[in-house]
């Protein structure tokens, strides 16, 4: 290059240093987090706005004798107070939940858990909200509660639902996939069968933000406004338009910052109702805010599987079938949210990532007398759970073939060649390489070393000088199949509504954009990576590319941020819509340039005539002249706009192996991580940072749910996990410092290839850990979390459930 | 009572009740609203500010403590630049929802003003009393460490500079 050249652009990179399109790059949002400058529902702060607190059951299971509001009606800062009874001639003291059932704003027959809705005080400020509470006399008449699911059938069990006309038991629901007589047959003949019961325990997402709303019902204009926790904003605005009777183009649901989700903020809870009932009594806007026990004790739990499992196999290790029962406890109400036609959510894909024709799954859900919820905690409609299961069964088959679990694995992973592979259940997995990353989780953890090295300690342990202190070392895996992206509209709906998602695309006429989404982020990153996206295909620098998203004023109609979606469906939407761009801008570009599309070649960001690179029109130019008087084709309208709505045609199937090391110390029972090996294989990855985040956030998850998290409860349904000094998560103590590896294999439908990758850790890590855990003190079965005490008793024998105070 | 408390450098003061929370007065009182409310039992640290230098729990302080007192929030880290924790965590991805952030840069500030070069287990061990539910915190310590090395390098250029 001579001295006169111009250098040449980096054309993969933008002026502001970001990629044009995939890669690393800084997070657009992070600007205001780091300067305190978020703006989180309890930074919300109107003129004249009121504050509310709720009154909860302290029992829970009870008859409502009486409710006597006169003391707190007279405290001088209390605006107004309401009950069941006030709510019931507004014909809103019941509201339908997300599963076909119906749970009250605030209980006006019985209490059927602790904590439950009972009255709603609204003040002037919170403090004199909460005094009011305590003035608020209830008199209960206690019922005997049912706690434990495997009870809530017998037939002397108080009936929890008798506001249901004719309900003479607890049951909600039987369920079951998969050929029962043809697995029952392959169990009938197979050389090896191995049995296990296994609890998955309830436990809360427990975003570090509680729920909470801002309801502002302006009496001139008849507009509800409400900015609230949602992971949904614009499903949350039809169903106020369906519970409420409010006219839906007169609501505006705004979800600002979002202090995490993880399933916690999909569902609509009495507290937001009661925000919008309190706003439309007083007349003034009113912020409800839920303390951290209320979030603990009312708000979705997850999980709550009592799994009976049973696989079976030659003696050689090829696995040919597994079977499982499930007690499905969903608390007093049947609140799940996942999509209508899979009461049991996506569970039925427990057969995992193996080569095997035959399973059944049978699931019985029950009514108990605890919070309600059940799909939540970033479970990918109960994959958590169904992978949990497969991963321990396929685990104590290795111990009972005294296979290593590892080999095991690799023998029956399902192989590249078989995709697109129909499962036994029915799910068409989209593409995968399921033993390169077995491969290479075991490379990077050295897992021969570290077998190596466990023999020669349990060798040490067993000699003459064995040192009784020596912890004990496990080795755990996991090899787990997601499938995210919820879902074709033809399988897939919540309340009727189809889970497809909007998406607009705006080009201004200087050729800066805007991207109108119908997601919400709660932390994912969207304002960045929506804008790689669309970067990716019509070459406009990120920076230029403006992320809009929860407010349904401002946005197009979807279903929101759950179960990893966002990027499988919004994605793709993003994508398609700059694909239209992009298509329209060569109409344009033509038309400019006064030559045929076809003429045309496209390149980093612009459409040139093809062998005459200098004759072109860069995106921005497009936009321009598409605003300009330039004459366009008959047909083509002006401007440079796209609008999308994306059914997605399939689920897309992020993978992984997980490798988990663990040193436990055989006195105490006190479990430590010393390493965390994860390989995800999501697709190609459209900014690496992020997705490592969100999978660094999803191994700790795992840590979590393994090693401390759980919500029990005493026998008179007290919930035990009611504050964080109960309810324990993970502490940068507990965490090691995880060692990622990757594989890519594209979704074959996807436009961009991409999969969902933000609940891939937190399904697949926890059975890891719990393997680790359970090889380190070669116990075949017991259930997390390994709290020193449970792994103690392990130890000894003599297992203890998670889900019952201890007695 | 009348408090009156020293924020981020700038002289405030209220009528307030006697049981008035150190992070209401923060957040209702003055309006800074960086410094977050999450648990109500100190374990979370989402409301961590210094009180005289110290990082507290404004959750568990009452305003009334901070009578006479200085207190740092996240709005008073910022100076010509962003602080160098600040930066850090935006170039190692230490933040995700961002709830947690405000408290921790807190924590992490204070450790770097007493342990300018904190390995790994000190950072872990600092920061253990802030719960953060996205990042499982590997990118936390790495925005800390880059905040530390920054520091570091800086302090090395300004001693060249200065011809020490």
């Amino acid at each position: 290059m001579t001295a006169t050249e111009a250098p040449i652009p980096d054309v993969s990179t933008s002026a502001a240093g970001n990629p044009l399109g995939f890669g690393r790059m800084l997070r657009k949002e992070d600007a205001r987090f780091v300067r305190g400058q978020g703006h989180y529902v309890d930074d919300v702060n109107l003129h004249g706005m009121l504050h509310s607190a709720i009154l909860r059951s302290s029992y829970a299971h009870a008859r409502i004798v009486s409710i006597d509001t006169s003391a707190a009606e007279a405290h001088p800062k209390v605006k107004a107070v309401i009950t069941g009874k006030t709510l019931e001639t507004l014909n809103l003291a019941w509201m339908p939940t997300l599963s076909g059932d119906v749970v009250s704003v605030l209980a006006t027959d019985k209490v059927r858990f602790q904590g439950q809705e009972v009255a709603y005080v609204v003040a002037e400020d919170e403090y004199a909200a909460r005094d009011a509470l305590e003035l608020i006399e209830v008199e209960y008449e206690p019922l005997p509660a049912v706690v434990d699911a495997r009870h809530a059938l017998d037939p002397d069990a108080p009936i929890i639902r008798d506001d249901l006309e004719g309900r003479t038991d607890n049951k909600i629901y039987d369920w079951e996939a998969g050929d029962q007589a043809a697995c029952d047959e392959v169990f009938a003949n197979a050389e090896v069968v191995v049995a296990e019961d296994m609890i998955y325990p309830r436990v809360h997402p427990a975003p570090m933000e509680t729920c909470g709303s801002v309801a502002h019902m302006d009496k001139v204009t008849g507009k509800l406004t409400i900015w609230t926790t949602t992971q949904a904003p614009h499903a949350h605005r039809t169903i106020y338009a369906l519970v409420a009777g409010l006219p839906e183009q007169k609501i505006q649901v705004i979800s600002p910052d979002i202090g995490g989700g993880f399933g916690n903020k999909v569902g609509i809870y009495p507290g937001y109702v009661l925000s919008i009932v309190g706003s439309i009594v007083t007349g003034a806007p009113v912020k409800w805010v839920e303390d951290r026990s209320e979030n603990l004790m009312s708000t979705s739990f997850a999980r709550d599987y009592h799994m009976h499992g049973e696989i079976a196999a030659t003696r050689e290790g090829k696995i040919l079938a597994l079977r499982v029962d499930v007690l499905a406890d969903h608390g007093a109400f049947n609140g799940v949210a996942q999509p209508t036609k899979f009461p049991a959510g996506f569970f039925h894909i427990f057969t995992g990532s193996y080569d095997y024709p035959a399973a059944h799954c049978k699931v019985t859900a029950v009514y108990t007398n605890k919070a309600l919820g059940g799909v939540a905690y970033a479970c990918s409609f109960r994959i958590t759970e169904a992978v949990y299961l497969v991963e321990r069964m396929v685990t104590c088959l290795a111990d009972e073939l005294k296979m290593d679990p590892a080999e095991l694995r690799m023998k029956n992973l399902l192989r590249p060649e078989q995709f697109p592979y129909t499962s036994p259940t029915g799910w068409e997995y989209d593409s995968g390489d399921y033993p390169r990353a077995l491969k290479e989780a075991m490379r990077i953890a050295g897992y021969d070393e570290l077998r190596r090295e466990q023999a020669e300690r349990r060798a040490a342990a067993a000699g003459p000088d064995a040192d009784p202190a020596a912890p004990l070392m496990g080795i755990g895996l996991s090899f787990f199949t997601e499938g995210v992206g919820a879902g074709p509209r033809k399988h897939m709906d919540i309340l009727g509504l189809g889970m497809a998602d909007g998406c607009e695309l705006r080009i201004h006429p200087t050729g800066k954009a805007q991207l109108r989404l119908s997601v919400q982020t709660q932390g994912q990153g969207h304002e960045t990576t929506f804008a790689q996206i669309v970067s990716h295909v019509i070459g406009l620098p990120p920076e230029d590319i403006e992320v809009i998203h929860g407010d349904t004023d401002n946005t197009p109609f979807g279903l929101g941020t759950y179960g990893s979606r966002s990027t499988p469906v919004s994605g793709a939407a993003a994508a398609v819509a700059a694909q239209r761009i992009k298509d329209k801008a060569r109409i344009i570009a033509a038309a400019a340039l006064e030559c045929s599309v076809d003429d045309l070649e496209w390149e980093h960001g612009r459409w040139f005539v093809k062998g005459d690179p200098s004759q072109g029109k860069t995106i921005a130019e497009i936009a321009m002249a598409a605003h300009s008087s330039l004459e366009l084709p008959e047909g083509v309208e002006g401007h440079l706009d796209a609008s999308v709505v994306y059914n997605p045609p399939n689920l897309t199937y992020p993978f992984g192996a997980y490798i988990c090391v663990v040193d436990v110390d055989p006195q105490t029972g006190v479990v430590k991580v010393r390493r965390f090996i994860a390989v995800d294989d999501c697709g190609p990855r459209i900014n690496p940072m992020i997705v490592e985040g969100q999978v660094h956030g999803g191994l700790a998850d795992g840590v979590g749910m393994a090693l401390m998290e759980v919500i029990a409860f005493d026998s008179d349904g007290n919930n035990l996990g009611g504050s964080f000094m109960d309810y324990l998560l993970p502490t940068s103590m507990e965490c090691p410092s995880w060692e990622l590896g990757e594989t890519v294999t594209p979704s074959p439908h996807h436009p961009i290839g991409v999969k969902g990758v933000g609940e891939s850790a937190t399904v697949g890590s926890p059975p890891a850990v719990v393997n680790a855990v359970l090889d380190a003190i070669q116990v075949r079965q017991a259930d997390m979390p390994f709290t020193p005490a449970m792994t103690w008793r392990a130890l000894q024998g003599r297992n203890l459930r998670p889900d019952l105070a201890i007695e | 009572m009348h408090v009156n408390v020293t924020v981020n450098g700038a002289e405030t003061g209220a009528d307030i009740e006697a049981r008035l929370l150190l992070v209401h007065y923060l957040r209702n009182e003055l309006g800074l609203t960086g410094t977050h409310w999450g648990c109500d039992t100190s374990n979370c640290g989402a409301c961590t500010v210094w009180l005289d230098g110290v990082p507290v729990k404004s959750c568990t302080t009452l305003a009334g403590m901070a009578d006479g007192h200085e207190v740092r929030t996240v709005e008073g880290l910022e100076g010509t630049d962003l602080d160098p924790v600040q930066q850090g965590f935006v170039e190692e991805h230490g933040l995700q929802c961002g709830f947690c952030t405000p408290g921790m840069m807190m924590t992490a500030r204070a450790l770097l003003d007493r342990d300018p070069d904190p390995d790994e287990a000190t950072i872990r061990e600092a920061i253990s009393g802030n719960l953060c539910r996205c990042t499982g915190y590997e990118n936390i310590i790495r925005a800390v460490r880059w905040a530390a090395t920054h520091e570091a390098a800086a302090r090395a250029a300004d001693q060249e500079g200065a011809g020490v």
